[in-house]
């Protein structure tokens, strides 16, 4: 047997993409919770950096607008000393035409070895794996799934739940009711969200007007409630949806202030909530329609403490796909 | 003892030993010399800070910094490093950090002890270098290994040894609460063929 052979006692992980939380099974998110513990002491350095991933090339490729989901990918892949690449869609060929097709395959021609990728379209980044070698992350597609979000709002639970315990406990999100609320039918958060706080063994009820919930939940782990204040007391989580204002033409939502009304977390909803229960929002928060401006800076949200922790849960991606295997 | 033999590390190999090196005293007894030698060779303790590489130098980094506060009446800082993300196989290999480094003071100025349990191909060494080097510029780096066991691919030596072992390159050595042992990892599939 050879030093090669010794060394080569884990295989590489089956997976090379992460286009769905569902190619990550319970152990792969655990992994990935396991690896972001790890970089948050990184992180906390004065220099938080590691040469992880020297000489390895990471293009991010939004054909949607988004600021914070692409810097923090690209914050990440530079505390791992990856290279970044950096495509949008606003200053690009595509305004000149070029298709989807052309576009990743002329970026992957200049030697990538990840491509993150936001897509209007659903699917589309698995499209993107016929076409590229790359491995293709999932930052977005459509109103299909955003598994980086998911990941680090286990992340951010675990985490806050491990510092009120103050201990390692616990390892997973089992014997929690977590709901989300607001536009489930549009929301690729809430898709990545339920399956990933399902395999960690979370409770979720899904809090909606009928006409933005989807029009079957079977198969899915889930509870439905129409009516937000019926569940509030028993909840150890309230996870808030943005409420795209480009619904409203849709005929889907009366006003913003009747959403506000029966669906946001307002000042009465957050005081009859559990005393510990913790207020989560993606962001970009809109004030005033799913949730009110004082309840947003309340002790009890995470919001910022949700975008410290994707970029360290985007480190965590990047390594599990990049560094933990065999190119 | 079939259990303390048959341990699982790496995962998916099975250690088999085939003979005890050392015993628990001598393990004890190589410790307390080479922290006399740490004390001896740096005319005391002032600068000196323990640090165990995950993670089989973590146990013994924890008992020399125990001996060397007896011996000197002085508590010595201890810490641990995970090199993961400092490896030169990251990518041709799984690699995955154990645990997760803890090294609560500044390493300027100081002379950092690393200690492992095998020394071996030195690359894990070199790993560690660059971590601390990354973390500031220590005054001086020493390093302790219980077992020096050769086939150094890197221009490494240890300078404390509890015991140098010469060993086949596909051999294993084990170091534990019990001893050391010297033996063969073997897949579990091969492991059950032979039962």
């Amino acid at each position: 047997m050879s030093i090669d052979e010794l060394l080569e006692v884990r295989r590489a992980p089956a997976a090379r993409h992460l286009l769905s939380i569902n190619d990550l099974n319970r152990e792969g998110i655990l992994e990935i919770m396991r690896l972001s513990d790890a970089f948050a002491e990184v992180s906390e350095r004065p220099i938080p950096k590691v040469p992880a991933l020297r000489g390895r090339t990471v293009a991010t490729v939004f054909m949607e607008p988004s600021t914070r989901t692409r810097l923090s990918f690209e914050t990440a892949a530079k505390r791992l000393s990856a290279d970044t690449m950096t495509f949008t869609a606003a200053t690009s060929a595509t305004v000149k035409g070029e298709s989807l097709r052309d576009t990743v395959e002329t970026i992957d021609a200049m030697g990538i070895d990840a491509m993150v990728i936001r897509h209007h379209a659903s699917g589309a980044p698995l499209r993107v794996t016929d076409w590229i070698g790359a491995s293709v992350i999932n930052a977005g597609d459509g109103t299909h799934e955003h598994p980086t979000q998911a990941l680090l709002d286990c992340y951010t639970i675990l985490e806050t739940l491990r510092s009120r315990r103050g201990g390692d406990e616990p390892h997973d999100l089992s014997g929690l009711r977590i709901a989300i609320v607001g536009d489930i039918k549009h929301s690729r958060v809430a898709r990545s969200d339920v399956l990933a706080f399902a395999a960690l063994g979370a409770e979720v009820v899904l809090v909606a007007p009928p006409t933005l919930m989807p029009a079957s939940l079977e198969g899915w782990p889930v509870q439905a409630a129409g009516d937000f204040d019926a569940v509030l007391g028993e909840l150890d989580v309230v996870y808030l949806l943005r409420i795209q204002a480009e619904r409203l033409g849709e005929v889907l939502l009366p006003s913003l202030d009747e959403y506000h009304w029966r669906y946001g977390l307002t000042r009465a909803r957050a005081a009859a909530l559990k005393k510990d229960a913790l207020i989560m929002h993606p962001g970009p928060m809109i004030r005033g329609v799913e949730i009110s401006p004082d309840v947003a800076d309340l002790p009890a949200s995470l919001v910022t403490r949700q975008v410290r922790n994707g970029v360290l849960v985007r480190m965590a991606v990047l390594f599990h796909l990049l560094g933990s295997g065999e190119i | 003892m079939a259990d303390r033999e048959k341990t699982v590390r790496p995962p998916g190999r099975i250690f088999i030993a085939r003979a005890q090196v050392m015993d628990a005293d001598e393990v004890r007894r190589a410790l307390m010399r080479i922290a006399h030698e740490i004390v001896e060779r740096n005319r005391g303790l002032d600068k000196v800070v323990v640090v165990g590489l995950q993670t089989g130098g973590v146990p013994l980094a924890d008992k020399l910094a125990a001996i060397l506060e007896e011996i000197e009446g002085a508590t010595v800082p201890l810490g641990s490093i995970d090199v993961a993300f400092y490896r030169d196989d990251i990518g041709l290999r799984p690699v995955h950090p154990e645990e997760i480094t803890d090294l609560p003071f500044d390493i300027n100025g100081r002379v950092v002890v690393l200690v492992d349990d095998v020394l071996f191909t030195g690359r894990t060494v070199r790993a560690a270098l660059e971590a601390l080097a990354a973390r500031g510029r220590a005054a001086a780096v020493q390093l302790a290994v219980m077992v020096d066991r050769g086939h150094r691919e890197l221009p490494i030596r240890p300078d404390f040894v509890g015991k140098n072992l010469p060993t086949r390159r596909d051999e294993s050595v084990e170091v534990s609460d019990e001893g050391v042992a010297i033996g063969e990892l073997q897949t579990a599939e091969k492991e059950r063929e032979a039962r």
